[in-house]
């Protein structure tokens, strides 16, 4: 369903688009025309994130349906459709997406000085492509998508990054398209076989929930898919080129690329992996598990001992994305909603983080936490800040960080304890690593010349600041405005996953034909599958 | 009446906005405002809290509960957590002194902070949000709300504590704090997600207080003997209990105000308030219980052994606070929650009067805290003399000021409760004579003597303002009053805190006074005990106080008559002398065994797998397909002579091939 009467969703997409391409024909001038450019771009992208809210204000959270939905022929000789809408589950990533956006122009008004041009018309067509990727419902489209994202992020990181940002582009650039390769393969796959065993083959999403994979098919196109995905979140062991990329990337594209890319990841688990395929990733929860709290604790202690701010906030990521796969794989209505609130959450206080370390780097050239100290009383409003988003990300009860923790805990205590009282350990490291860090910073002693002349916030970096602050403690209060949208779409992703989870397991318990029909057997393992899913 | 509840935390909350966002300009425009502004808060609130507690009061017993349900917070298919208030006699038991002493202490800071080079408005914001945290605390109508003040006071602890960050000391301490308390608040997250899901699988999807402690049966005692020691560990952090109190002598770095109010008065009792407040948890679990009393005995025991011998006159009190602590747990761990919530409001009084007696020498002498630089002040600062003194009787236990009620009942419940133990007893006993001989120390070594301090110092010292002293006035005050609400039957008392408590407390006396062995009933054994031994009860008084007495004469020997004995005795036994000065070495012990190889199995991991294994992995990926590339690029040369060569090769091994072969 559509509540609107023009397609509404494309236009949020391709509204970045078609204004960067606008962009490209006003002459650059040398830098001249630069403020013009950011003005445009900030003006393009405060007009996204409107329009943005007006499907927050006509989403309905009593239906599990679609919303929004765009459906035209593309292809049709491949019936390839373009086809795209929203839910509960990806309304708030569309939201996540359109408000930092704005946040990341307005904060590169003055780091950026050279091409601004394209670094704008980049930073516009990374918009258009996270938000078609997490509208689509085609899995063609969601490809197309998701492979385009990396363009412009290669891009950011490799014209406008660090000293090391060729070698960062390239490591990001490679690892994520190695994994997706694999999810082609088994995209084309899922055509083939819907071909064969339906006569009419599809890359429909929302057909292919239905489809009847035989179980060992399952397991290798979850793998191909979860690589892809696993990458980009990124599961611990497949993390290493998120430091890089972040260290080297401005402070926009490092932004970006915490807020939003890496939610694209757990989306797809979301989205895709899960749904496509219960039975198997079903099988892989314990390794999704373990990997997850393996993640939280070796990406708590490797920050710890990280002597540049940015990798510091970096590898925290790591941590924080272990939570929310955890909460995903807990397969309860409070994993999941928590899983998605930390993605929501993981942005906004991690965006900020960024944010926060941007702004001192470009006074003093270096992320160093060994050159700061007392950072505290010459920039008395830049401590505020950074204490708030230190606060949030160590999920301090009030933030908005906490919310998602608990309920992420509460998911996983739910269905493996055991695994539970290891992810409270983050709570521990958590606050060691990003307090070791807010000391050596921001207090002691004055230390450097250089540190003393720093010039507090200005208006404009202040204002990139209030908005997410803001954000930290009314989804720390409130956070009810969010999870209600969310109900609808989450419980019947689990009624669906559950119900097709007992199907497979049934299937694969049916015994042959030919042989005796053994009861007991039977019976006994569809009550071991409800005993095990019936607390979901 | 009761609906006003809310209004207890919002107005210190509105005092941390108005002066959060706005107190620079503020202050530049006026700085008495900012403290109008954080005073007016916490008093409206003192006000709010005193109405309703008298509106309670004015209720018959089995009336006084009453739950405000203000919003929903965190709600996720059966999870769910609101915002809401219960009004119970603890809860405003605590409320009531939070509130008051709380308003004393920001009236106090007034004069301490006035001349401070920091910010004035920061200051303030932190300490009302101490406050709006506190009043949540003991406010709180469930565990998940309770825990948001818990985190909160910590995170006010950590930020007023290294308030004057310049110094590294200072930050150092405050994360220390923080970081102690976060290993105790996982133990608490730990056992209150295990509380909800164990819970929640009979049924009872809540957190609420009143459901949890209505169903609590439903769980097995080896379950609730888990739930209970997880959730005291929280405790032995945020009250400094053995083996986590390491953080609150350091905390001492923060302004004097702080201490008294967060690390003596307030925020340490929260524990005892966590542990009164599940006393139904803890009685059906009397290994728990057990455990809380040896903890408590071990550590008023052994952070006394640490106060005898240091100079700081903060730190001896910190330490003393971490001792009178330990006493309080004594109490709930025998089963006397009202005798351990009575010591927790007269030590609220004594110790936050001698904390601010303490800040107002330190703030005469120009900061300085070392003692052995004080003495002869008793002249030159009457009140803090005399106000301190008063502090220092009470908290030593003699006989009729408020410390001797509180401490006694908890000494012989101790002993006579069936959960206690005369080593319990003892080692009560033992701390409470060290108390005596390390405060007389105290007081003989700084307003005593001649003055030690340098020319300098000695031109500043001078009495402290208004502000300062009629705070000092009215706690001394309560110090010896506030005990006699709550005096023992024993001596013809008749102990209205325990009758007024029995309410929340009777549940877990009186109701669920099962012991999870099903044999003893607390209860009935007390209240024999209670009949039968008043002149057991008269003996050990008299005992104890003798010991103290005995503990000022030592005190009063070594430092008045023969000064140099301490130097003396430390000589001749340097090594426990050296022991108790370094605090048994428990900070090098924790830093040896926990900090230093997690930081080091960090950086392994770091350089090790990080960079090493994964990347070097990933790298010689790359760098095989690369030398793959390298190799086969040979074959591409673009050479025609070499294609026509591989060509002729290629067409004599098929022809080859086909002739010997096929």
């Amino acid at each position: 369903m559509n509540q609107f009467h023009y397609p509404i969703l494309s236009i949020i997409i391709f509204f970045p688009l078609a204004s960067a391409f606008l962009l490209m024909f006003i002459k650059d001038m040398n830098g001249n025309n630069d403020e013009l450019f950011r003005k445009l771009a900030m003006l393009v992208s405060v007009i996204e994130f409107l329009i943005s809210l007006l499907l927050l204000a006509n989403f309905s959270d009593t239906t599990a349906e679609m919303q929004f939905v765009e459906l035209v022929p593309w292809v049709k000789s491949f019936s390839l459709n373009y086809h795209i809408g929203l839910d509960g589950i990806s309304l708030w990533l569309v939201l996540l997406t359109t408000f930092f956006v704005p946040v990341c122009v307005l904060c590169s008004w003055t780091y950026i000085k050279e091409k601004t041009k394209y670094f704008l018309i980049s930073m516009l067509l990374l918009e258009t492509a996270m938000i078609g990727a997490f509208v689509a419902l085609d899995l063609v489209v969601f490809y197309i998508f998701w492979e385009f994202m990396l363009i412009p992020m290669f891009l950011l990181i490799g014209i406008w990054g660090g000293q090391r940002r060729i070698y960062a582009a390239i490591k990001f650039f490679l690892y994520t398209a190695a994994g997706s390769i694999f999810m082609l393969v088994a995209i084309i796959y899922l055509y083939y076989y819907s071909y064969k065993t339906t006569g009419a083959g599809t890359f429909n999403l929302l057909e292919l929930y239905h489809l009847n994979l035989p179980i060992s098919a399952q397991f290798w196109l979850c793998a191909a898919f979860m690589l892809a995905f696993a990458i980009k979140v990124p599961i611990f062991p497949l993390h290493t080129w998120l430091p890089d990329a972040h260290v080297e990337a401005p402070t926009a594209g490092s932004v970006i690329l915490a807020a939003i890319l890496l939610k694209m990841g757990t989306y797809g688990f979301l989205r895709f992996a899960m749904p496509l395929f219960p039975y198997a990733s079903h099988q892989f929860l314990p390794v999704i598990a373990f990997l997850s709290i393996a993640g939280i604790i070796y990406g708590a202690l490797v920050a710890w001992v990280q002597p540049d701010m940015k990798k510091l906030v970096a590898y925290s990521s790591v941590s924080h994305l272990g939570y929310v796969m955890l909460g995903l794989f807990a397969l309860n209505i409070q994993g999941i909603e928590g899983g998605i609130y930390q993605m929501l959450n993981h942005g906004v206080n991690t965006g900020a983080l960024f944010l926060l370390v941007g702004m001192i780097y470009e006074r003093r050239h270096t992320r160093l936490i060994d050159d700061f100290g007392c950072v505290a009383k010459v920039m008395p409003v830049f401590a505020t800040f950074l204490m708030i988003a230190t606060l949030a990300s160590v999920a301090v009860p009030g933030t908005n960080g906490f919310v998602g923790e608990i309920m992420i805990l509460v998911g996983a205590f739910k269905t493996y304890p055991a695994f539970g009282v290891f992810a409270v350990s983050g709570m521990i490291l958590g606050a060691t690593y990003m307090l070791w860090m807010y000391q050596k910073v921001m207090f002691g002693p004055v230390t450097s010349e250089a540190n003393q002349k720093m010039a507090d916030l200005n208006a404009r970096e202040i204002m990139t600041m209030i908005p997410i602050t803001i954000l930290v403690f009314v989804m720390g209060i409130f956070p009810n405005l969010f999870l209600r949208k969310m109900d609808a779409s989450v419980n019947y992703f689990i009624e669906q996953y559950n119900y097709k989870l007992e199907q497979s397991i049934a299937e694969k318990n049916k015994p042959p034909v030919a042989a005796i029909v053994q009861k007991n057997g039977f019976a006994t393992n569809k009550k071991n599958a409800t005993v095990r899913h019936g607390n979901l | 009446m009761f609906d006003l509840v809310w209004l207890i935390p919002i107005f210190p909350l509105t005092g941390v906005l108005i002066n959060g966002i706005f107190g620079r300009r503020i202050e530049n425009k006026s700085k008495r405002l900012v403290h109008w502004i954080a005073c007016g808060a916490v008093g409206l609130s003192f006000l709010v809290t005193l109405t309703i507690f008298l509106q309670l009061l004015g209720l018959p017993a089995e009336k006084r509960l009453y739950d405000f349900n203000w919003f929903s917070w965190i709600s996720a298919g059966t999870f769910q957590a609101s915002v809401g208030y219960q009004i119970d006699p603890l809860s405003m038991f605590m409320c009531m002194f939070v509130t008051g002493v709380g308003f004393l202490i920001h009236v106090y800071s007034i004069g301490y902070m006035w001349h401070d080079e920091g910010r004035y408005y920061r200051y303030f914001t932190y300490l009302n949000l101490f406050m709006f945290s506190m009043i949540t605390l003991v406010l709180a109508d469930n565990f998940l709300l309770m825990f948001l003040g818990w985190e909160g006071v910590g995170v006010c602890s950590y930020l007023l504590i290294s308030y004057w960050f310049s110094d590294m000391a200072n930050a150092v301490a405050g994360k220390k704090a923080f970081i102690t308390n976060r290993v105790g608040d996982f133990f608490f997250a730990v056992g209150m997600l295990l509380l909800l899901v164990n819970l929640g699988s009979h049924g009872t999807w809540s957190l609420k207080f009143s459901d949890v402690f209505t169903h609590i049966s439903l769980l097995s005692p080896k379950l609730i003997t888990v739930i209970c020691l997880l959730f005291f560990m929280g405790c032995t952090a945020k009250s400094a209990q053995i083996p986590l109190y390491i953080w609150l002598p350091d905390a001492m770095a923060g302004p004097t105000p702080v201490s008294a109010l967060i690390h003596a008065a307030t925020m340490v009792t929260a524990g005892v308030y966590f542990v009164a407040r599940c006393n139904i948890l803890y009685t059906m679990s009397p290994f728990a219980m057990s455990v809380v009393a040896t903890v408590g005995a071990m550590t008023a025991f052994l952070a006394a052994t640490i106060a005898l011998t240091q100079n700081d006159i903060k730190k001896v009190l910190a330490y003393s606070t971490v001792s009178q602590l330990g006493y309080m747990f004594l109490g709930l761990g025998v089963g006397a929650f009202a005798a351990g919530l009575f010591h927790v409001l007269t030590h609220s009084f004594f110790k936050a009067l001698l904390f601010m007696c303490s800040g107002s020498v330190i703030h005469a002498m120009s900061g300085e805290q070392d003692m052995r630089k004080m003495g002869g002040l008793k002249d030159k600062m009457p009140v803090t003399f005399y106000t301190m003194l008063i502090g220092a009787l009470a908290i030593v236990g003699f006989p009729g000021f408020s410390g001797f009620f509180s401490k006694d009942e908890i000494l012989w419940k101790a002993f006579s409760s069936p959960q206690g133990s005369t080593g319990l007893w003892l080692a009560g006993l033992m701390a409470a004579a060290m108390t005596s001989f390390y405060m007389f120390r105290l007081i003989f070594m700084t307003f005593f003597n001649e003055c030690r301090a340098s020319e300098h110092v000695k031109q500043h010292i001078h009495e402290s303002p208004k502000t300062m002293t009629v705070p000092l006035i009215i706690l001394a005050v309560l110090s010896i009053a506030g005990g006699f609400i709550g005096v023992p039957e024993a001596l013809m008392g008749s102990n209205r805190v325990e009758h007024f408590l029995a309410p929340v407390m009777g549940m877990g006396e009186g109701k669920l006074l099962m012991a999870a062995d099903g044999t003893k009933m607390l209860h009935e054994v007390s209240e024999g005990a209670a009949h039968h031994a008043f002149s057991m009860e008269y003996g050990l008084m008299l005992l104890t106080v003798l010991i103290v007495f005995c503990g000022i004469f030592l005190a009063y020997l070594m430092y008045m008559k023969k000064r140099a004995l301490p130097e003396a005795i430390a000589a001749k036994s340097p090594f426990s002398y050296r022991l108790l000065l370094n605090k048994w070495y428990i900070d090098e012990l924790y830093e040896k065994v926990v900090i230093r190889p997690l930081h080091g199995f960090g950086m392994f991991l770091w350089k090790g797998i990080d960079v090493v294994v994964i990347d070097g992995l990933v790298n010689g990926t790359a760098r095989f397909f690369m030398k793959c590339g390298n190799t086969a690029k040979f074959s591409q040369t673009g050479y025609v002579q070499r294609y026509a060569v591989s060509f002729l090769v290629g067409a004599v091994v098929l022809a080859a091939y086909y002739i010997y072969v096929g």
